[in-house]
């Protein structure tokens, strides 16, 4: 049975356009391409200066130049000298991928109910959903933070309590997320009920169902939110400083922290740059390759993403 | 008997319960995860939250009845009043400037123009670095003698200290902002997409021209975007931290801290240092900060629904008028 879903009506005519072959340009639209050359230029402009300024010895950081006068390599392996950078890494692999999964089969699992299934309150918790989404996280980061600081670990990692270990950044990652699953929802709700009647009547359970067919007509939307929950959680800066406290449990950004008082009181740039590159770097290769993903997800969740 | 016994053994062999009895529990538990989170992490935590607005708390001590005392406290502290200027100013002038340049650039996008794509991954590239190491860059970038002021000086513009200056701080941050638009011009380009092409041939033929056509049709059929974004820009912009944070250098120590003058002592940071603050008067204060987020809950609330209110005379839902 040949199934055709609409996904993507606007990443796929936003795609279309840009096929089209060059042509005659009218004045104004020359104009507009030199202005969009020129803000090109100013967005793309601060990566240069960082590399730049990665590059740069200690003794000619003040200086205006692009290519410094010497290339100082060691820079990059003397920023990852200090600290426990492998140990950082790997913190923040581990806290990323276990929110990703947790944040893929809760809002699945979740939107599935939602969509595709009917039960009583449905609609009301639905409601209940969205208002969470208008929500700011503000008003419940200290009650959480108490709770965390009484919640018992019984020595996971070391500690008595779920602060200093991964589990505030980890566990509610398991309960879903309001914007991922109204998201979810919508796009579930647009494929065919007869698929999931075909099934049931072979016998299938709806745990069966979710996993074989409804999964994997949603993979546009969970792709975006794979990429997004990956960003945010790889780039997550409260979280840690407010659930971290040893640093052998801390994640790369909060590392980065350690060059900022490193030069006498003030930041060592150089190192500084160097070591950010190297922090961004996953997440720009990540961009690039999935780079439609991204797009999409922002025009499919109208999230500004920041 | 024998019709009814094998009946209850097919329906024993498919499930222990009628149908819709069965979708109702498997509903149920499919949305358990969410159910649980909602109780555990957000519905509990606030009602713990608005109890502890009403107590001294400092976690290792049980929390103490104290009625309004820190309401009262909050509305006499000179600092929540600096806090909340800081906040309006940013909420004010970011979210306008933010709104006009990211239309004016989805403008130029949607003109067909040649390498469109590589336009709109470009402008999009920053939102994909959000953390701290993007913050520090920009600090640098706009340090006094930074690659920004070298920029102004080639345009004979003498350029501010900015994060040094307290009358700059708020602006610095503001053009460090205009970095991460990328998102908002996406969302805007796919508006403008969505616009039928008719509504302007119809126009055309009125003998509309380039301005009309913009100020009749296209922020008109943009009004629910530019609505939606303003909202959640705003709750947003209410909760700026890790920015002023880092831009204004501080170890999570000093309570009263929030850069040169306080002029980046932002409402969420001022709670915080009053949360977490280690040393100074007034740190680990759990009662007080709770105070402070409810009250900017319902400035929040307040201004979200004076929104939706005022949307009704400028948002344009085309459904509405057919």
């Amino acid at each position: 049975m040949a199934v055709v879903v609409e996904q993507t009506p606007r990443g796929d005519a936003l795609r279309q356009d840009s096929r089209r072959r060059w042509r005659r340009l009218s004045i104004g639209e020359i104009l507009a391409l030199l202005l969009l050359l020129g803000l090109s230029f100013l967005f793309l402009v601060p990566f240069f200066w960082m590399l730049s300024t990665s590059l740069k010895d200690v003794r000619d950081l003040f200086d205006s130049r692009w290519i410094p006068s010497r290339l100082a390599w060691e820079n990059y392996t003397d920023a990852f000298s200090f600290g426990m950078w492998r140990r950082w890494t790997l913190n923040t692999v581990i806290i990323t991928a276990v929110a990703m999964l947790g944040t893929l089969l809760s809002t699945s699992l979740v939107a599935y109910s939602f969509a595709r299934l009917r039960w009583p309150g449905r609609d009301l918790l639905f409601s209940l959903v969205l208002a969470t989404m208008m929500l700011p996280g503000i008003v419940t980061m200290i009650p959480q933070f108490i709770l965390f600081s009484k919640l018992p670990a019984f020595g996971f990692q070391g500690s008595r309590v779920w602060i200093d270990t991964f589990l505030p950044l980890t566990v509610p990652a398991f309960t879903g997320n309001a914007f991922y699953i109204f998201l979810l929802r919508q796009f579930m709700r647009g494929i065919p009920m007869e698929l999931s009647e075909a099934a049931r009547i072979d016998g299938a359970s709806e745990l069966r169902i979710w996993w074989s067919i409804v999964m994997p007509l949603t993979k546009p939307a969970l792709a975006a939110i794979a990429i997004f929950t990956f960003q945010f959680t790889w780039e997550d800066f409260i979280g840690p400083l407010l659930y971290l406290q040893r640093e052998e449990l801390y994640t790369l950004q909060l590392g980065l922290r350690q060059f900022e008082f490193a030069a006498g009181g003030a930041p060592a740039w150089n190192w500084l740059m160097a070591a950010s590159l190297v922090v961004m770097t996953p997440v720009v290769i990540i961009f690039l390759l999935f780079q439609r993903y991204f797009i999409e997800g922002v025009t499919l969740t109208g999230m500004a993403g920041r | 008997m024998a019709q009814a016994i094998q009946r209850q053994g097919v329906a024993t062999r498919r499930s222990f319960w009628r149908p819709a009895t069965r979708e109702a529990v498997t509903g149920w538990l499919f949305a358990l995860p969410w159910i649980i989170g909602f109780i555990v992490f957000t519905l509990g935590p606030m009602v713990f939250s608005l109890y502890t607005s009403f107590t001294s708390y400092n976690i290792t001590t049980s929390p103490v009845w104290v009625g309004t005392e820190n309401y009262q406290a909050i509305f006499n502290d000179p600092r929540f009043y600096i806090s909340l200027r800081n906040t309006f100013w940013m909420v004010a002038v970011k979210i306008p400037v933010v709104v006009v340049a990211s239309i004016a650039i989805a403008l130029l996008l949607n003109m067909d123009l040649p390498g469109a794509r590589t336009f709109r991954a470009i402008f999009y590239l920053p939102n994909v670095l959000a953390g701290v190491a993007a913050i520090f860059l920009w600090r640098w970038i706009l340090a006094a003698d930074g690659l920004f002021n070298r920029g102004l000086a080639l345009l004979g513009i003498p350029g501010p200290a900015w994060f040094y200056d307290p009358a700059w701080t708020k602006p610095g941050i503001v053009v460090m902002g205009m970095w991460w638009i990328g998102g908002n011009i996406l969302i805007y380009l796919a508006s403008l997409k969505a616009i039928p092409a008719q509504l302007y041939e119809a126009a055309a033929i009125d003998g509309a021209t380039g301005w009309s056509k913009t100020r009749y049709i296209t922020l008109p059929m943009l009004s629910p975007t530019i609505f939606f974004q303003v909202v959640t820009g705003i709750i947003g912009a209410f909760q700026i931290f890790t920015t002023a944070y880092i831009i204004s250098g501080q170890n999570g120590e000093d309570v009263g801290k929030g850069g040169p003058g306080q002029s980046l002592l932002f409402y969420v940071l001022y709670l915080y240092n009053r949360a977490f603050g280690k040393s100074g008067p007034g740190g680990f204060q759990m009662g007080y900060a709770s105070a402070m987020a409810w009250i900017l809950f319902v400035i929040i609330l307040a201004i979200t629904l004076l929104q939706l209110w005022l949307a009704r005379r400028w948002v344009y839902y085309e459904s509405e008028q057919q």
